[in-house]
C-alpha cells in the first residue's frame, strides 16, 4: 500500500506553512482539504501581523495577495448612547518593514497553496478526514472517504475544533470558556470610497475595536477593517459568558444593531454585504493549549490552540503560520533520524517554546482571566463615556470645574475599584 | 430568535453547497437537555429553535460550520461531524 511521508490535515495557514516549508525541502507532503479551494471554509477578521512571520517565509511577502497595509488604529469604548474612541497613527506604522495588513482568506490561502503546489506539495480539496488510524500506540495515517491514507506522520491543522487530535487521543474537547465565537460581514465598497471615510491614501488601511456594548457588555467586541474594496465589519464574543445563562444575547441581532450605531452605520452607507461569516477562536491562552505532538502526529495552528487575545492585538494567524513551519522542520529532523515516534517529534515542542510562538503564550498567560473581568465591557464604556459627557457639557449657567466634574463620577468606591482592576491589568 | 427573514436573506449572500446529509445531529432522547438551550440564541446562523414544550431543533440548512454549538452545548447531546468534501459553505472571501 502507497505511503506518504506526511500527511497534513487541513489547508489553513497552519498546514499550508507546513506544506510549503517540507516541499521547499522536497519532503512529499499531501494536503487534504475538505473545501472546494484553500480559504473555502476560513475566516478571519482579520488582520495578519507580518513581522513575526517574516524570516519564516522571507521570499513569500512581496507578491502576498493581503489587503490593506494598516496605518490607523482605533480603539472604541461604546457606551449604550456615546462611545470615547482612541485612534492612532504614527509614521512608524508605515515605515519598512510593514506591520500588519487586513487580509481575507479565500485570497490568500488560495494563494499560498498555490505557492506550496508550485514547489511539489499535493493538494486535494473537497476531501474531509474521518478519523485517524491508530497503530501501535500512534498514529499511522488518515482515513478520508473510506480510504486508508498511511503516512509517516500526520499534522493536524484541522482548526479550532480540533477534531482529529480528539480522535487520536490527543485532547478531549474544550470548555466553553476557552472559546469565542466570532461573526463577520463582508461590506463592498469602492476603494475610493474607503479611502474617503477613513481618511487613508491609496493601500492605507484602517484597523478598529469596539468594547461595551456591541456585546451588551459580555466578553469580547466589535472589529472593523478595511480591505481593498470591502469592510470586514463583525463582532467576537466569548462563548462562556453565553452557556447557562436563561438567555443568552441573540448573536446575529448584536451584529445587526453594531451596523445600526451611529459611529458605524455612516461608514457603511451605500455598501453592499457580499458575505455572511461565522466562526470560533481559540482563547483560553496558554493553560488551554492542547498537547503538541503523539505518536506520528503534530497538532499546529487553531488545533493546538494558538490563538491570543491581547486586548489590543487579536492574534492567530502568525501562530498558526509559524507552528505549521516549525512543525515541518521538526518533521525534517524526524526524518533525518528515521524516527517518527513522540521521543524525536517533541523537538516540535522545543522548537516552539524557543520562537515567539509560546514566549508569547507564556508572557500573556494571565490576559484571558484579566481581560474576563467583565467589568472592562459592562462598565468601564458606560463610566467613561459618562466622564466625557459631562466634561464636554456646556450647561446654560455657570461650569462646573472639570475636577468636580470628574470627582462627581470617581466616587472613592469607584476609584478603589478603579485601583483594583489597574492592579490586575499589571499583569497583562 | 433575530428577525429570522433578515438573517436567511443574510445567509442567502454565501454559497452554500447542498448537504447530502445533516452533519450535525442532536443525540436521541436529548431534545430537551437544557444543554442544548444556548444554541437557539447563539447560532450565528440561526439553525436552532424551541417550541413551546421546550424541544430543540436542528435545520443544519444554512449552518457556517463555525462550531459554536459544539463548544457551548458539547459533545454529549450533539453527534458534531463536518459536512462531507464537496458540499456546505463556500466562503469567497473569508
Amino acid at each position: 500500500m502507497e505511503k506518504f511521508d506526511v500527511i497534513v490535515v487541513g489547508a489553513g495557514l497552519s498546514g499550508l506553512a507546513t506544506a510549503l516549508t517540507l516541499s521547499g525541502e522536497g519532503v512529499e507532503v499531501l494536503v487534504l482539504e475538505r473545501g472546494d479551494y484553500p480559504g473555502a471554509k476560513n475566516v478571519t477578521g482579520g488582520r495578519l501581523y507580518v513581522n513575526p512571520v517574516r524570516e519564516f517565509f522571507p521570499d513569500l511577502w512581496p507578491n502576498a495577495p493581503l489587503e490593506r497595509l494598516i496605518l490607523r488604529e482605533g480603539f472604541a469604548l461604546m457606551a449604550k448612547e456615546r462611545s470615547v474612541t482612541l485612534e492612532y497613527s504614527g509614521s512608524e506604522l508605515g515605515n519598512e518593514p510593514p506591520q500588519s495588513y487586513s487580509v481575507l482568506r479565500a485570497r490568500f490561502d488560495r494563494w499560498l497553496a498555490e505557492q506550496a503546489e508550485s514547489r511539489g506539495a499535493m493538494l486535494l480539496t473537497k476531501v474531509r478526514v474521518d478519523d485517524v488510524i491508530r497503530e501501535n500506540g500512534g498514529v499511522a495515517g488518515v482515513i478520508a472517504g473510506g480510504d486508508e491514507l498511511r503516512a509517516n506522520v500526520v499534522i493536524a491543522c484541522d482548526g479550532v475544533l480540533s477534531l482529529i487530535p480528539e480522535k487520536a487521543g490527543l485532547r478531549s474537547p474544550g470548555s466553553p470558556h476557552d472559546y469565542a465565537v466570532g461573526i463577520k460581514e463582508v461590506i463592498a465598497l469602492d476603494t475610493g470610497v474607503i479611502n474617503d471615510r477613513f481618511g487613508l491614501e491609496r493601500n492605507e488601511g484602517a484597523a478598529r475595536l469596539f468594547a461595551g456594548e456591541v456585546t451588551r457588555g459580555h466578553f469580547g467586541g466589535g472589529f472593523l477593517y478595511t480591505n481593498r474594496d470591502s469592510i470586514s465589519l463583525g463582532i467576537v464574543i466569548g462563548i462562556g459568558g453565553l452557556v447557562g445563562r436563561a438567555s443568552p444575547p441573540d448573536i446575529p441581532a448584536l451584529l445587526d444593531a453594531f451596523k445600526a450605531r451611529p459611529e458605524i452605520a455612516p461608514l457603511i452607507r451605500g455598501g453592499d454585504t457580499v458575505e455572511y461569516a461565522a466562526h470560533a477562536i481559540p482563547e483560553g491562552g496558554y493553560r488551554a493549549l492542547g498537547k503538541l505532538y503523539g505518536n506520528g502526529i503534530l497538532v499546529a495552528g487553531d488545533a493546538a490552540g494558538l490563538a491570543l487575545n491581547m486586548g489590543v492585538t487579536v492574534r492567530g494567524m502568525e501562530y498558526a503560520l509559524a507552528s505549521g513551519c516549525l512543525a515541518a522542520r521538526a518533521v525534517l529532523k524526524a526524518r533525518e533520524a528515521g524516527n517518527f515516534r513522540t521521543e524525536t517529534l517533541s523537538l516540535y515542542g522545543r522548537l516552539l517554546e524557543e520562537s515567539f510562538v509560546l514566549r508569547d503564550f507564556k508572557s500573556f498567560q494571565e490576559t484571558p482571566a484579566v481581560l474576563a473581568n467583565p467589568r472592562f465591557t459592562n462598565h468601564y464604556p458606560e463610566l467613561i463615556g459618562a466622564v466625557m459627557k459631562d466634561v464636554y457639557a456646556v450647561p446654560a449657567g455657570p461650569k462646573a470645574r472639570l475636577y468636580e466634574t470628574i470627582r462627581k463620577h470617581m466616587t472613592l468606591k469607584e476609584m478603589w475599584s478603579v485601583f483594583k482592576d489597574l492592579k490586575a491589568v499589571s499583569k497583562i | 430568535m433575530s428577525d429570522s427573514a433578515a438573517l436567511k436573506a443574510k445567509l442567502g449572500l454565501d454559497v452554500f453547497k447542498p448537504l447530502r446529509e445533516a452533519h450535525i445531529k442532536i443525540r436521541p432522547g436529548m431534545e430537551k437537555d437544557v444543554r442544548l438551550k444556548p444554541a437557539v440564541r447563539i447560532c450565528p446562523a440561526g439553525c436552532y429553535s424551541e417550541d413551546e414544550q421546550a424541544v430543540v431543533s436542528l435545520n443544519t440548512d444554512g449552518c457556517l460550520e463555525c462550531g459554536t454549538c459544539r463548544i457551548a452545548c458539547g459533545a454529549d447531546v450533539l453527534e458534531w461531524n463536518y459536512p462531507e468534501g464537496d458540499t456546505g459553505v463556500q466562503y469567497r472571501f473569508g
